[in-house]
């Protein structure tokens, strides 16, 4: 009984690591640019296949997930730079769509380099699960809220001790006050990217063992990404990291108690439920509007 | 005035047109499916539109609308035996009390928020279609009866070609009748600065819960004699990616167009049949397409055209 709720909870947080990842990419690029990056899933993507497909041709697993990673910070930048910089001034609903976008001709190149078939990555550190009170954790679900949590506190640490991440966070606060101290807002988008798609790539590499990698396994991840930093409260990162966590609890609560055909269905469900009630998610701050 | 008036009329008048002189170029069955395929397709935006242009709001969630018309035809019909129109009929209720519901609050949420409730909706309702297969046929779909009315039975491309057509000119006609009444001009306040037009007096979470609703109608509506159309409906829909498409239909056509939006659905519908030459490099050009559209032409595709004519307002 307790077992049960454990190991749930367990597999919950794992999944919930990598919602955070996504939230916190989502959160990050909000930040600086005010886009909601669809194509973050595809970052995630990225970030599976290359670390599947390079160690599959006997590249060693850190060098892998490194190439990876480079591979979707540059197409994150590229992003950036050739469609979102250049229609800064356009509508929300016009951002969106190019994000959108981005993520169906990335996910077309991926189909074309990587094919349509799953690509099998092997667990970092074998397969034998860990017995911990009646429940079994499998090792590579360590590996996910390890890294996880590592790049959560190092982020977190970039935006409050260095330099470039303190411009950063005044790019959010204000753009224009930001660009007047003379900060490189145009860098600051650019760079902004780049992290979230570094997380995003980290993410997928680690996931890989437990999802397999498939050219459409950001689909979802990303969308749970977005509720993940809704849910938290758009670009209020420790809230994305805690709204991924909740996420990933309620999905894996709801398969084992109430219907496994459902389980996709939960994160959206409390995203409804949240938004109801709470329009600005769980931690965000009430805005006011400029007129 | 006048000019409104007369832009209006010419507008209907063109598309009255070419609904009526189109079936002569449409030499067979494959070009009036690819046909009544985009009237359907256009009788959804033009709804969105008014949402999406007029409101200001997005909806990332449509295609679940379109789904449950859809599929309370496919199931009243097929499973219960009630009259096809009476199942159009109950389905659009709901969707409209649904929408309804929905509605009020989310509609006082801005920008992203509203994306996120709307993308909740249509997952949520593409997943119960895919789960409940007793009812829908899960997956793979549920084949439908042909609309019937009045013991005349609806059938054949021709048939519902003209069925399309005049769907989709009174849902035009419809449209602009409602962006040149007062409500239309409060929702262009409302688009405009929802604070400044709330100054002035408009009730503008009324009229946006009443936009929405219309659209998620409108959307009801297309998806029931879209069911009986084809004959066959699957999730795919009602999913994600169908409110995507319609979403991208309205903004490449040109927001806050009625004309750009059957414009943007008759590009889009027929672009995939195009794309097919490109096979395995489709995804990436309709991606590319889907950018340099927004990149390059950010107001859509009618508002940029009509911005190299030569001005007739001017003159």
């Amino acid at each position: 009984m307790l077992a049960e709720l454990l190991q749930y909870l367990l597999s919950g947080l794992t999944i919930g690591a990598i919602y955070a990842l996504a939230g916190l990419g989502f959160s990050i690029i909000y930040n600086a640019s005010h886009v909601i990056n669809f194509a973050q899933g595809e970052f995630i993507m990225i970030g599976g296949m290359a670390s599947a497909t390079l160690t599959a041709s006997g590249v060693p697993l850190p060098l892998a997930i490194l190439i990876g990673c480079g591979g979707a910070m540059l197409v994150g930048v590229a992003v950036a730079k050739f469609a979102v910089e250049r229609a800064r001034k356009a509508s929300t609903v016009t951002l969106i769509i190019i994000t959108i976008g981005a993520s169906i001709f990335l996910r077309g190149v991926a189909e074309l380099v990587w094919g349509k078939d799953f690509k099998r990555l092997d667990a970092f550190s074998g397969e034998t699960p860990i017995q911990l009170f009646g429940a079994s954790l499998q090792p590579q679900s360590l590996w996910v809220m390890g890294c996880a949590g590592v790049l959560i506190v190092a982020i977190g640490l970039f935006f409050n001790k260095t330099l470039t991440g303190k411009a950063m966070l005044a790019t959010s606060h204000n753009r224009l006050a930001a660009q007047l101290v003379g900060i490189d807002v145009k860098r600051v988008v650019l760079a902004s990217f780049a992290l979230s798609a570094a997380l995003g790539a980290v993410g997928g590499a680690v996931v890989a063992p437990i999802t397999f990698s498939y050219t459409e396994m950001g689909i979802m991840l990303g969308l749970k990404g977005f509720t993940a930093a809704v849910l938290g409260g758009l670009g209020h990162g420790p809230g994305a990291v805690a709204g991924g966590l909740i996420v990933g609890v309620a999905e894996a609560l709801g398969a084992g108690y109430l219907s496994s055909a459902y389980k996709d269905a939960v994160a959206f469900v409390i995203i409804l439920a949240v938004l109801l009630f709470m329009p600005n998610g769980l931690f965000g701050k009430r805005g006011t509007e400029r007129v | 005035m006048n000019r409104i008036l007369h832009g209006r009329l010419t507008g209907l008048a063109v598309l009255g047109a070419i609904i009526a002189v189109l079936p002569v170029f449409l030499t067979n069955n494959f070009y009036l499916d690819v046909a009544i395929l985009a009237g359907f397709n256009a009788v959804v935006c033009v709804g969105l539109n008014l949402l999406i242009g007029y409101a200001g709001q997005i909806s990332l969630g449509h295609a679940g609308f379109f789904g449950i018309g859809a599929y309370a035809s496919g199931v009243l019909v097929g499973v219960y035996g009630w009259p096809p129109i009476a199942a159009l009929l109950a389905g659009a209720l709901f969707v409209g009390a649904l929408a309804f519901a929905v509605a009020k609050p989310i509609l006082r949420l801005k920008g992203h928020y509203l994306a996120m409730a709307t993308l909740g909706i249509g997952i949520i309702v593409s997943i119960v279609l895919r789960t409940e297969s007793g009812l829908t046929g899960g997956p793979d779909g549920m084949m439908v009866e042909p609309f019937k009315l009045f013991g005349v039975e609806l059938y054949g491309e021709k048939v519902w070609y003209w069925v399309v057509g005049v769907l989709l000119f009174v849902v035009v006609w419809l449209s602009l009748n409602l962006i040149d009444s007062p409500m239309g001009r409060a929702l262009r306040a409302v688009h405009g600065s929802e604070v400044a037009a709330e100054v002035v007096g408009v009730d503008t979470a009324r009229f946006k819960v009443m936009v929405f609703v219309l659209s998620a109608v409108f959307a009801s509506v297309a998806g029931s004699l879209f069911a009986h159309y084809a004959g066959l409906i699957t999730p795919a829909k009602a999913d994600f990616f169908k409110s995507i498409e319609l979403v991208t239909m309205v903004v490449f056509g040109g927001m806050a167009s009625t004309f750009g939006a059957v414009v943007g659905a008759v590009v889009l519908t027929l672009l995939p049949q195009a794309l097919t030459v490109f096979q395995d490099y489709q995804q990436i050009v309709l991606g590319a397409i889907l950018m340099a559209t927004m990149v390059f032409m950010p107001k859509g595709l009618l508002p940029t055209l009509a911005g190299l004519l030569p001005s007739r307002r001017r003159a």
